[in-house]
């Protein structure tokens, strides 16, 4: 990688900090959590709040599943050259009681996963432009 | 049952990959149906269509498409869009209006045509739309089914083995399918030798996109008696409901699920809620269903189905499956259309055809892929955006 600067890849969905968060909301009235952020409307058919405070979510959580990609999806996606498959996880967050996928960090495959392992939060390039290198979050098994 | 409809008549165009107009595998489709039936087009009064997004406007408006391309005769038309179960709320729409009275005997048709390869978002920088960011960020369709594959074999101990047995038990019975696409007899040999996509799944483990058309012909049971028809099967119950909050199973396009966390509030599989209703409705339950028809996506996705449709207990069906009871002769065969392993997915087509098959199978005119005695069959599919259905026919 160049001495470019870093990014996020989608802006506003995670903090830059070396122990980043997701950034999502959570509505004022019934305490359900959003991600991505929703500031609008209540997706609990119990709940007609309009009043979301902007939250990090969990930065660690247990494996709800996990796989690979071997072959190199269609744009937007921007793919190295040549393609190097990359490991998925769902990851269940336990306070939100929600599970998020992402990418899991370069250099764990398959094999080094099972479900119910703790993984936490990690930014990694996700790709470069011409300007800057666009970081996302994902998942990086937690020593234990 | 006063809620039910009669099924006079099925039809489907063969799958395959040809890229011909979509309309003319619909019209093919609607006029084999018509011909089982005996029920002339102009007797139609209601043209119900499962709508294409692929294919401009016409697909759109498969309704009036398909009315056009018989020839106007002045039935009212209707188009559904609602992804995989289109083909079921079409069938929904039109079994409302026989219901109401409004309507005796309707055509109920989906056809598609599909490009090759994955099936991209529009460009451009686009946060606000969930299919952008899964793409951007590398998730792609195989990705959720290899998530719920995985998790079957950290579960429950489900095994690659197990999968390609479905694909075998699959390839095998659709074999003898004339309608289906692939008619070739695959080995777990073969299944083992294919390029892995997802781990655990590979190429043969998941379903192609295809072109296809389905048809059906339904009526009241009074127009069905009129005709000489009062044993058709018939249409027991439609599920379309949507999921209930919280859905915790993440589901394409999403990148996570919704959250629990509020008071009152439970993570639900929204698979495993689907075909509640259609029990509901229909009044019987599981232990009175002779075969069943399942969207397998994937291999693995079959077994989820049939857990979901409480033909096994949670974590049991690749028992099932080992014992044979899944299989042809067995206790509660699935799929013996051969399934989307040998059709591939022709989306607004597919819930239509496996409810042809339902109606084959009770007629018993399905030939080497019979369900002796069958008299109660179900279906169940899911697609993007909270869509999904099951429909019960029975004799």
């Amino acid at each position: 990688m160049s001495e470019k600067p870093l990014a996020p890849a989608i802006e506003g969905w995670h903090t830059m900090t070396a122990k980043p968060h997701l950034i999502g909301t959570q509505c004022a009235a019934c305490g359900t959590y959003f991600f991505p952020k929703q500031s609008q409307y209540c997706k609990n058919p119990g709940c007609d709040s309009t009043d979301f405070r902007e939250v990090e979510l969990s930065r660690t959580g247990q494996v709800w599943s996990y796989t690979n990609a071997c072959y190199q999806p269609p744009e937007p996606f921007v793919a190295p050259d040549p393609f190097e498959p990359y490991t998925i996880a769902a990851v269940q967050l336990e306070k939100e009681e929600m599970v998020v996928l992402g990418q899991v960090v370069k250099g764990v495959d398959v094999d080094d996963l099972e479900v119910g392992m703790t993984m936490e939060l990690v930014l990694e390039p996700l790709h470069e432009t011409d300007d800057d290198i666009k970081v996302s979050w994902k998942w990086q098994p937690v020593a234990s | 049952m006063s809620n039910e409809i009669a099924i006079l008549g099925a039809g489907m165009h063969p799958w395959g990959k040809w890229g011909h107009n979509f309309v003319q595998y619909g019209v093919a489709a609607a006029r084999e149906a018509l011909a089982d039936a005996g029920v002339p087009w102009q007797d139609v009064s209601f043209v119900s269509g499962g709508a294409t997004v692929r294919c401009g406007y016409p697909g759109y408006v498969a309704g009036a498409t398909f009315a056009q391309a018989l020839g106007w005769q002045g039935a009212e038309v209707n188009t559904s869009y609602a992804a995989c179960a289109s083909g079921s709320q079409a069938l929904a729409a039109a079994r409302n209006k026989i219901l109401a009275g409004e309507c005796d005997v309707a055509l109920v048709v989906g056809a598609d045509t599909t490009p090759k390869g994955f099936l991209a978002p529009a460009k451009g920088y686009r946060p606000e739309d969930p299919d952008w960011v899964r793409f951007y960020l590398g998730i792609t369709n195989p990705t959720y089914f290899a998530l719920y594959a995985r998790r079957r074999m950290d579960l429950y101990g489900d095994t690659l083995e197990d999968f390609a047995a479905v694909k075998v038990k699959n390839s095998r019975i659709g074999s003898k399918n004339p309608r289906a696409r692939y008619r070739k007899c695959f080995t777990a040999e073969d299944v083992a030798a294919s390029a892995m996509v997802a781990d655990p799944l590979r190429l043969m483990d998941i379903c192609a996109t295809s072109d296809g058309g389905a048809a059906l012909i339904v009526s009241s049971l009074d127009y069905a008696r009129k005709i000489g028809k009062g044993d058709a099967p018939r249409v027991a119950a439609i599920s379309t409901v949507t999921p209930t909050f919280a859905s915790g199973v993440v589901e394409m396009p999403d990148i996570a699920t919704d959250s629990a966390a509020a008071d009152g509030v439970e993570a639900r599989s929204f698979r495993s809620t689907l075909p509640l209703k259609a029990y509901e409705e229909a009044g019987i339950g599981p232990e009175d269903v002779d075969l069943a028809e399942v969207y397998d996506l994937s291999t693995a996705l079959e077994l989820d189905w049939i857990e979901d449709l409480r033909l096994a207990p949670r974590g049991e069906a690749a028992a099932l499956l080992r014992n044979g009871d899944t299989s042809l002769g067995g206790r509660i065969p699935v799929n013996v259309s051969g399934g989307l392993a040998c059709f591939g997915e022709a989306v607004p087509a597919q819930a239509l055809a496996q409810v042809c098959e339902l109606t084959w199978q009770l007629r018993g005119e399905a030939g080497d892929r019979q369900v002796e005695g069958a008299k109660v069959g179900i279906t169940a599919n899911q697609g993007l955006f909270g869509h999904g259905s099951s429909v019960i026919v029975r004799t």
